[in-house]
């Protein structure tokens, strides 16, 4: 069974909701990276996002935009990032979703992104400039591998393309929670809350929500809302903070209790 | 030639063959759609078309001159050039007939604030034209070094009432521009309508630029006609994102005509300083569509490099790709150096101060009409005016005597 449908299945028996962390792979270099995504993983994280930097994030805010500078300046790129993946899954079972742009991955070959994602133990792609309907052939690429295509709604999203999307999402769906680029802030919970409960009536499989999520009181208003919530900029600004801190690893994983036990305070839904 | 190229292209996805397409995040998708649509209702509406065509010929002085270039071609030898002078366009290049229509739509859509990109500040100078003359609210992200290099268009901008944002992410020049025009509208996408400023981005915005500014080729192919009794037997343009030569090229796809896009290349295309997409890239997706791109072999995007900062992006639109696989239109590098030799040429034989991104259709159409007999006619869109480049290069000429 595909390590993302595991891990939801088994937090949904148990009445718990996951929390998936964003990193930039390489951010501030390889070996932090490794050391801060092993520590992740083992302070309560369910699924972990590996960002692959690139040189033109235009989906991403300041935050994630400094993580692929300095990721690409420390020699990152797609196939270190794959061999990041790697050398985590040699430790750790926590799914692994590989982020991406498209480009990258297009200019890599999708065969080849294909095969060597499966064999670094990769579960899923995330494609943030990739809509439905131009996945096809990274969706035929994947076929047969045990990598979810993971598809993303947006508050923009009107319900008939809900629908679409939710019907053929593999693993969860991304819902982002606001319009604009990835960064900390901006939430309206309401409105929040209203589009989630669309969504999660329009949608079979988990949906878990990302964009803006900070703090512990973000995690205990929007965990209850769906199956999940994505955290990234609030840990990569952690990075940026100081790159050079030896303490790297500990800070992130402080951050990711605090977020964590904000969701397990909430009032189960 | 085989199948008609005009009204083929792109396909009901927004595809031009492999090209083109919507690589967007998932928020912009709702708001491509309804582009998508209120283009395709304002197109069919004649109450629109004939505002457009009003505005242009009012407001945007069209049509422009085509201009036969006699002692330039005497001096050259060979075919004989004529200018088709979108220099004398309003706002001084041909940016503005595409601000205009996606101006105008913007009001039929009821959007009260404009964003644009821009690289060497006429398409900011054009938005900044049209949303005063409109009465909207302007944004217009700009490189820091292009907001340097262009500084006379930066002063325009602002007198226009605009607000020019410069953008120091990246490599401080258009592609991050744009990227940043990107994030800005992704956040304000209710309220805000992008005007891209040439024939690249997610679909519908190829094939919108490309249909607003083919009346670059529309009145070239009637004047060629008109005035010379013939068709060209060559037409050449830069290719920045490709406006000015999708504009001209368009209409006369299907002629028997011959086609050059002149790319940016810069110190050279076996140096890595240039901003040749097609001469000197590979396949791949940047800024919504899928084209030709500058990128190392793990897909991380190059800086490109000019002197012209309107050709300098390291992508070109989406139909530039297609035109180029179906060999329908040759492209071909022209350096900076090039550039400035047809640039002074210009100035001295024939009284007019290109654009240097124009220069580098002069300098490709130069190297051409030397090659062919006097009976030749060659069409070149003459695409802005130089007086927003005066003062770079006459640094570039101290510095490269
Ligand atoms: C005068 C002029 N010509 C050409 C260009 C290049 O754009 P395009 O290739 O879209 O025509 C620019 C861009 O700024 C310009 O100002």
């Amino acid at each position: 069974m595909n390590r993302i449908d595991l891990t939801f299945a088994k937090l949904a028996a148990a009445n718990r909701k996951a929390l998936v962390a964003y990193l930039t792979a390489g951010d501030p270099d390889f070996d932090t990276s490794l050391a801060i995504l092993r520590t992740a993983c083992a302070s309560g994280v369910d699924v972990v996002e590996l960002g692959v930097p690139f040189s033109d994030p235009t989906c991403d805010g300041p935050v994630i935009q400094a993580a692929s500078e300095r990721a690409l300046r420390a020699g990152m790129s797609l196939s270190r990032s794959l061999r990041l993946a790697a050398a985590l899954r040699e430790t750790v079972e926590t799914p692994i979703v590989l982020f991406s742009y498209y480009n990258p991955l297009f200019k890599y070959g999708l065969a080849r992104i294909a095969e060597e994602a499966a064999s670094a133990g990769v579960d899923g792609m995330l494609v943030v400039d990739l809509p439905p309907e131009e996945a096809g052939p990274l969706a035929d690429a994947l076929a047969g591998r045990s990598i979810h295509l993971i598809r993303l709604a947006a508050p923009t999203t009107r319900p008939d393309r809900i629908r679409m999307l939710a019907d053929g999402a593999g693993g969860f769906l991304y819902l982002i929670s606001r319009t604009g680029v990835t960064g900390t802030g901006g939430l309206d919970y309401d409105e929040v809350a209203r589009h989630a409960a669309l969504v999660k009536s329009l949608c079979p499989h988990p949906v878990c929500i990302g964009f803006g999520i900070s703090h512990g009181n973000d995690a205990h208003a929007l965990a209850p809302l769906a199956d999940g919530i994505i955290v990234g900029s609030a840990l990569v600004r952690l990075i940026a903070d100081a790159p050079s801190g030896t303490d790297l690893p500990e800070r992130v994983a402080a951050k990711i209790r605090e977020l964590r036990d904000g969701m397990d305070a909430s009032p189960v839904s | 030639m085989n199948a008609p190229l005009i009204g083929n292209y792109p396909d009901a996805t927004g595809h031009f063959g492999p090209y083109g397409g919507r690589y967007v995040g998932e928020t912009l998708i709702a708001a491509l759609t309804d582009l998508e649509a209120a283009w395709r209702e304002a197109q069919d509406d004649p109450g629109f078309m004939s505002e457009f065509r009003a505005m242009l010929k009012h407001y945007a002085a069209r049509p422009t001159p085509l201009d036969f270039a006699a002692r330039l071609s005497d001096h050259i030898g060979g075919a004989r050039i004529y200018l088709k002078r979108e220099d004398c366009a309003h706002t001084g290049a041909h940016k503005i007939n595409n601000v205009v229509g996606q101006g105008l739509l913007a009001r039929r859509m009821g959007k009260r604030n404009v964003i644009a990109e821009t690289g060497a500040g006429q398409h900011g100078v054009a938005t900044a034209t049209i949303a005063a003359r409109l009465g909207m609210s302007c944004k217009v992200f700009m490189g820091a070094e292009d907001v340097r290099r262009q500084a006379p268009n930066v002063l325009r901008m602002r007198l226009l009432g605009a607000e020019v944002v410069p953008v120091t992410s990246g490599t401080s020049t258009l592609k991050d521009a744009m990227n940043e025009a990107l994030r800005y509208w992704v956040a304000e996408v209710e309220h805000t309508f992008y005007i891209i400023g040439t024939v690249s981005g997610p679909h519908p915005y190829p094939a919108m630029v490309r249909d607003l500014q083919r009346v670059i080729g529309d009145e070239a192919r009637r004047q060629m006609l008109e005035q010379v009794g013939r068709l060209p037997d060559l037409l050449v343009a830069c290719v920045g994102g490709g406006s000015n030569a999708m504009g001209l090229f368009y209409p006369f796809l299907d002629d028997p005509c011959a086609m050059l896009g002149a790319e940016a290349a810069g110190e050279g295309l076996d140096t890595p300083h240039h901003a040749a997409s097609i001469s000197g890239g590979s396949p791949g997706a940047l800024h919504g569509a899928m084209t030709y791109l500058l990128q190392n072999d793990e897909g991380q995007i190059h800086e490109a490099w000019s002197i012209s900062a309107g050709l300098d992006y390291p992508g070109v639109g989406p139909e530039h790709a297609l035109l180029h696989d179906l060999g329908r239109v040759q492209y071909q590098g022209v350096t900076d150096r090039e550039a400035v030799e047809a640039f002074q040429l210009l100035c001295r034989f024939e009284g007019i101060i290109p654009a240097l991104e124009s220069s580098h259709a002069l300098a490709a159409a130069i190297r051409e009409a030397g090659k062919r007999p006097k009976t030749d006619a060659i069409l070149v869109c003459l695409s802005g005016r130089g007086d927003k480049d005066l003062e770079h290069i006459t640094a570039y000429m101290k510095a490269n005597p």
